[in-house]
């Protein structure tokens, strides 16, 4: 008997040996300094616009928003979230950051925002999409299954392999964000406020539990976030390829579904059942933005819940057909 | 004494195998058993269900009726204790091209416990591929992959080697060496089960055989018997054909052959000219020889040609409709 671990470096060797990850940061490496680029410009841009002094801008924000503290017409949850705008606005100007201008973290904070629904799942996929299939398409996987070990171990080590690589592209993604952008906006940013905790009902936002947190902790929340959802797809990913023969065939497969789920998540606001697709749930860093859901109902204990369910019924499946298929070809 | 009970040590036993594939039945009755140390035949045409049942052996497919014990191992409540006895190629040897053949080797050693580097240096000494054995798989030739594939099989020292159709796409110089390689290992106490649509083969390797066809096993036993039932021809060559075909005419205990009666492989046949076909008793040839020499017709050749599969499947199905 062959040990979990012995046959997780198997897998793991297998995908590193196909170079899938290193074209994976490859393609990070070209694309994030287009992107930096791309935020530099618009930073010029906006300073050369507003070339007004944004410290008394600041202040006197600040003096608006206290001064609407004290108001009486103005109910209590509002005069919270104004409370920590303030609290938000005092903090740049005691540290001498003019929030206009972007640093490290807040690109790569919005650099992960943005790949979320379609850049992330895309190298997922590029790892995930032919760890089954590859084997049934090249006939390796006679080799495989004739080896004296239970099928659902050879699965099992193919998720971990998959957890591994998604944990690390989403490691990576986010280093090399952060270190690229770097170099042009500095490397500062990690103790600035963010926001979160809103809570859209209907058409209203509760702001009663919004609080600031460091962009450090907000990254970290994202990124855990992010890699929750990455998971699910993964995991659909590795169902589609137990389930199709082709790797070509399969890849096409999920990025349709997902491509579908960001369409979907434009228009579907009336189409109430839409919310229980997983594709439609993928965005889940949106909610800590406080960003109203694409479909009304929809909270972020919602979308992990119906992530959750979708990723464990995608597992079922593929354990059931994995270990009872007749491999005929 | 010790050689006799080791040779009845059975190594598979397939007990009454079937498989519906939807609701087609693909093999209705397959049952044999392969003994210790000896080259099992598994001989069928093409689309009788020889790769199904092989697959069934090591655990690909799923059987629908039937028992399948390897070592006294169930191959469908215990797979990965059967399996640790089976080495085995299915259709072509299939290797991760983007390794080398070492790392490929590695690759499964690590899926079963115990085996060291120092078998994987050892059985790419017996396929004697340490020259390329660092070289990435998809350089390697037809050949070396098949050998790999070997190496690949043997790594957990097996008792039960299966090859399904080996010299497929060799050449004659590396069946020959195949079918030394493949006797050797025999000799070293393991068992080989290999298939193969050629009878010529399968009486060139094999001790015994199991004959399939449509999914049915019509015959198991020692190959020359087995061969020996089917009849064999007597074909001539003369240099006055008419003449001799006019003598060996309406002869009692001979029988001719008309050219488009027989089953000779085509291939076989074709290199033979003007050949006069005849079904006799081998003491009857020097009779013949003695008789065509005294009117004076020159005898090119004689030869004693086996029939073909597909003679040997009428005869044994013919013999089953009888008995």
């Amino acid at each position: 008997m062959a040990n979990l671990l012995a046959l997780l470096q198997n897998e793991t060797l297998k995908v590193w040996k196909k170079k899938r990850f290193a074209v994976i940061v490859l393609i990070l490496l070209i694309l994030i300094p287009v992107f930096v680029y791309a935020q530099m410009k618009i930073a010029q841009n906006s300073r050369e616009k507003f070339n007004t002094d944004w410290r008394s801008e600041l202040q006197s924000r600040i003096t608006d928003n206290t001064n609407a503290l004290s108001s009486e017409r103005i109910p209590e949850e509002w005069k919270k979230w104004r409370r920590a705008l303030v609290q938000q606005l005092q903090y740049y100007l005691d540290h001498d950051i003019n929030p206009q201008t972007p640093n490290a973290v807040t690109f790569t904070r919005t650099f992960l925002d943005n790949a979320v629904s379609l850049f992330i799942p895309l190298m997922v996929l590029a790892i995930a999409s032919d760890l089954v299939s590859s084997e049934r398409s090249t006939g390796t996987i006679k080799m495989l299954l004739t080896r004296p070990v239970r099928r659902w171990r050879i699965l099992f080590a193919k998720l971990a392999t998959l957890t591994l690589y998604v944990s690390l592209i989403i490691i990576t993604t986010t280093l090399l964000c952060y270190l690229i952008s770097g170099l042009v906006f500095g490397y500062s940013g990690w103790s600035e406020p963010v926001f979160v905790g809103f809570q859209v009902k209907g058409a209203d936002v509760d702001t009663t539990s919004v609080h600031a947190v460091t962009q450090g902790i907000y990254l970290l929340m994202q990124s855990g976030l992010i890699w929750f959802s990455a998971m699910v797809v993964a995991i659909i990913a590795l169902m589609v390829s137990v389930l199709v023969r082709s790797t070509a065939a399969s890849f096409v497969t999920m990025m349709a579904t997902i491509i579908a789920g960001t369409i979907l998540a434009n228009m579907a606001s009336s189409w109430h059942s839409a919310k229980y697709l997983f594709n439609v749930n993928l965005e889940l860093s949106s909610y800590l933005r406080g960003t109203p859901p694409p479909i009304e109902g929809m909270t972020l204990g919602f979308s992990l819940a119906i992530l959750g369910i979708w990723g464990v019924a995608a597992l079922i499946v593929s354990f059931t057909v994995f270990t009872k298929q007749d491999i005929l070809n | 004494m010790q050689m006799q009970t080791m040779a009845k040590e059975i190594v598979l036993s397939v007990q009454g195998l079937k498989k519906n594939i939807g609701r087609k039945p693909i093999i209705h009755n397959v049952s044999f058993d392969v003994f210790a140390g000896e080259i099992f035949g598994f001989l069928g045409p093409n689309g009788s269900g020889k790769t199904t049942t092989i697959r069934m052996l090591v655990d690909l497919i799923k059987p629908t009726e039937g028992k399948i014990i390897v070592c006294g191992e169930d191959i469908d409540r215990h797979p990965e204790r059967a399996l640790a006895h089976v080495g085995c190629i299915v259709e072509n040897p299939e290797m991760y091209a983007f390794m080398t053949g070492w790392e490929n080797l590695e690759h499964f050693a690590r899926m079963q416990a115990g085996i060291t580097t120092t078998r994987i240096s050892e059985v790419v000494d017996i396929v004697g591929l340490d020259q390329r054995i660092h070289d990435k798989v998809k350089t390697y030739s037809l050949g070396m992959r098949q050998r790999l594939g070997i190496a690949q099989a043997l790594l957990g020292s097996p008792k039960l080697l299966i090859l399904d159709e080996p010299t497929n796409g060799l050449d004659p110089k590396g069946i020959k060496e195949l079918r030394e390689f493949i006797r050797k290992l025999a000799e070293s106490g393991m068992s080989l089960f290999i298939s193969s649509h050629l009878l010529s083969e399968i009486q060139l390797m094999c001790d015994r055989v199991a004959i399939i066809a449509h999914g049915e096993v019509i015959a198991v036993g020692e190959v020359d018997v087995l061969v020996s039932q089917a009849g064999t021809y007597t074909v001539w060559q003369v240099d006055r054909p008419i003449d001799a075909r006019a003598m060996l005419l309406d002869q009692p205990d001979v029988q001719m052959i008309g050219s488009n009666e027989h089953r000779i492989d085509e291939s076989l046949l074709s290199t033979l000219q003007d050949p006069i076909i005849t079904i006799m008793n081998e003491d009857q040839i020097s009779g013949w020889v003695n008789k065509f020499v005294a009117v004076g017709i020159g005898i090119h050749s004689v030869q004693r040609v086996a029939p073909s599969l597909e003679e040997l499947f009428l005869k044994l199905t013919e013999g089953e409709t009888i008995g």
